[in-house]
């Protein structure tokens, strides 16, 4: 089959490779019928994920038809139309069994690696370096889904591939992250990053009751989109973030933050300059300025929501004023397989618009040429489907 | 915990196995770095090094009638934990049966029980063309708290184990008690020998319990091997 492979920062071709193969009972082989590129795709695209090794297949954001089950797999048979949730979970351990599939206790062979880095390995993820499983991805013509009958969700007939890929990841995590905001009636709520992720922030805190949406970038496109999902947006380019936030919230401050950005945050100025360097030297992994804004914007009592990723050590945090405001921070994968009848029944009803984000549909051959447009958000690119 | 019984098969001397250990370990280690038939070979020669330091026997000593060997060191002792989402019983009756022993433990072909608390253990080692056997007795069987188990004298490989048993908090399911000894019958060197061999056995006896925890869990460890890459 072909399939989108990684063999170094800024090096992906597609090329072709063994069509995978069932390897445990409770396997399923998907015929992918979409695929998208993620933003923390790109992370692995710069480089700056480690434990990746040349070959890799990438891509944690896919779906398709049931071509293969395992013995043990009952609830899925061929012809069904999944989707498939980027966290691999075994559906029994404690964690599975608290629906917090993100950190599951067996999905990762190489949790060895996961432990020297974090204390603790969370799940296995699809395409998303060793120490978190090296599971191949799915930027490919088919793929293997282990533990087929707790991930997968079937698709009601009657809605389309692109209503629903994204289910995935970017809503879910979208929405894991406005969850974790804890929204009370009147709450404001701030989001730093209008990409896709940002995006399905703005769309589920309003699904969660928010009172009011600010949403922060410095891409016309990406603003224009988030005002488009309802969320009246700043210009980081433009004003100062933390005066504007204030201003517009009469002095309060957002009741919780959302850092839909995460570890490749564009900075300015000196601090963005020494973040760079810093990362650059790997003196720090991370390049937190979306995160360091959220802190000092955020209201007194309020809470940070990270849904960007971070992989690293990060440093000059101001937990003091975090302290001093007495600030609640939640973060983390997503739990995808929890949400996905209540979202699935959300894109039913109509209640969110799941394609409005996508700016570029191409085929599989094209995912290089993607990779490169995206990371330089060129050509307006905000989501890239692809389909093998 | 038992203690570990001795063994008259010994002939490979301190200088030599740590030489070996040492070697051995390196090869594995450059071994494994490759994904190639080369690599392989190298990890396969540097395993019977390895093999050779952690028996302290030497079949090429046994037949030119050599032996190197001294006085018994100190064990190699590890404690570890781990836990499982299972009934504390059924954790324990897992256990009990030694012949599941080898789905989770890696380098363990077989336990085969033998009368009278008896049991036969074979284990395969990379590059060690011939298996290791030896037998065991159970020294202890507390139906759902403690489980116990040695080596009889004159073994090739010296171990003893024992797995404790307790409820977890909450609904946290079973903490096991793992406790595994090995002596390596290193002469006077044991003490440098076991400081060589030490990282390799605690990995080798985690990655154990992680697979008990996996297989007590889910049924199956989790794998990726023969998944496709572009690696060609």
């Amino acid at each position: 089959m072909k399939a989108l492979c990684w063999y170094g920062t800024h090096d992906v071709r597609v090329e072709t490779v063994p069509d995978p193969t069932i390897l445990d009972p409770r396997d399923a082989i998907i015929d992918i019928s979409l695929t998208a590129i993620c933003g923390s795709d790109l992370h692995l695209y710069d480089g700056y994920i480690p434990t990746m090794e040349a070959g890799d297949i990438l891509g944690h954001e896919f779906m398709g038809e049931v071509v293969e089950v395992g013995s043990e797999v009952q609830n899925l048979k061929k012809g069904d139309r999944v989707v498939v949730p980027f966290p691999i979970s075994c559906g029994h351990c404690y964690y599975c069994g608290k629906e917090e599939y993100s950190l599951c206790d067996n999905s990762n062979p190489n949790a060895a690696i996961a432990e020297t880095a974090y204390g603790y390995s969370p799940a296995g993820l699809y395409g998303y370096s060793h120490m978190l499983g090296g599971y191949a991805g799915g930027q490919a013509e088919y793929a293997r889904v282990p533990y087929a009958d707790v991930g997968p969700i079937k698709v009601p007939d009657g809605l389309t591939d692109e209503q629903v890929l994204f289910l995935s990841d970017i809503f879910p995590t979208g929405y894991q992250a406005a969850l974790n905001c804890g929204i009370e009636g009147g709450d404001v709520i701030a989001v730093w990053g209008c990409g896709p992720v940002g995006l399905f922030c703005i769309e589920s805190a309003f699904l969660l009751g928010a009172e009011r949406v600010l949403a922060i970038d410095r891409f016309p496109e990406r603003l224009a989109m988030a005002r488009q999902a309802g969320a009246e947006t700043l210009n980081y380019a433009d004003e100062s973030i933390f005066g504007a936030l204030k201003e517009l919230t009469a002095g309060r401050g957002p009741d919780a933050c959302i850092d839909a950005v995460g570890l490749e945050a564009h900075g300015f100025g000196i601090i963005g300059a020494y973040d760079k360097a810093k990362q650059t030297l790997r003196l720090q992994t991370d390049r937190p300025t979306a995160l360091r804004e959220a802190i000092q914007a955020c209201g007194k009592g309020g809470t940070v929501s990270l849904a960007g990723v971070y992989g690293g050590v990060v440093d000059k945090l101001n937990i003091g004023a975090a302290f001093g405001k007495g600030l609640t921070f939640k973060m983390g994968q997503t739990h995808v397989q929890k949400y996905l009848p209540k979202l699935m029944g959300h894109i039913e009803a109509g209640d969110v618009d799941t394609t409005f984000m996508i700016t570029h549909r191409k085929a599989l051959a094209d995912a290089p040429e993607m990779y490169k447009t995206f990371r330089d958000k060129e050509d307006n690119c905000v989501k890239v489907v692809l389909q093998p | 915990m038992p203690p570990i019984s001795g063994s008259e098969r010994v002939n490979v001397g301190k200088n030599e196995r740590i030489a070996s250990a040492a070697g051995g370990a390196a090869l594995v280690a450059l071994g494994l770095k490759r994904f190639s038939p080369g690599g392989l070979a190298l990890a396969l020669a540097g395993g019977g090094l390895v093999a050779r330091a952690v028996t302290g026997y030497c079949p090429i000593n046994a037949a030119t009638g050599r032996n190197t060997a001294g006085e018994q060191p100190d064990a190699l002792d590890l404690t570890t934990a781990v836990t499982v989402q299972a009934p504390r019983d059924e954790v324990y009756a897992f256990w009990r049966r030694l012949e599941n022993l080898p789905t989770f433990m890696e380098h363990l072909r077989q336990v085969r029980r033998l009368d009278g608390g008896r049991s036969r253990w074979t284990a395969d080692v990379p590059g060690l063309s011939a298996s290791l056997e030896w037998d065991a007795e159970t020294v202890a069987d507390e139906e759902g708290e403690r489980l116990a188990w040695r080596s009889v004298p004159g073994s090739d490989v010296e171990n003893a184990g024992e797995v404790r048993v307790r409820d977890a908090p909450g609904e946290r399911g079973t903490e096991v008690e793992v406790r595994i000894s090995y002596r390596p019958p290193a002469g006077d060197a044991g003490r440098a020998l076991a400081g060589l061999l030490s990282p390799v056995f605690e990995q080798m006896v985690k990655e154990d319990v992680r697979r008990f925890k996996h297989v007590m869990e889910v049924g199956t460890v989790p794998t990726t091997e023969g998944q496709p890459s572009g690696r060609g």
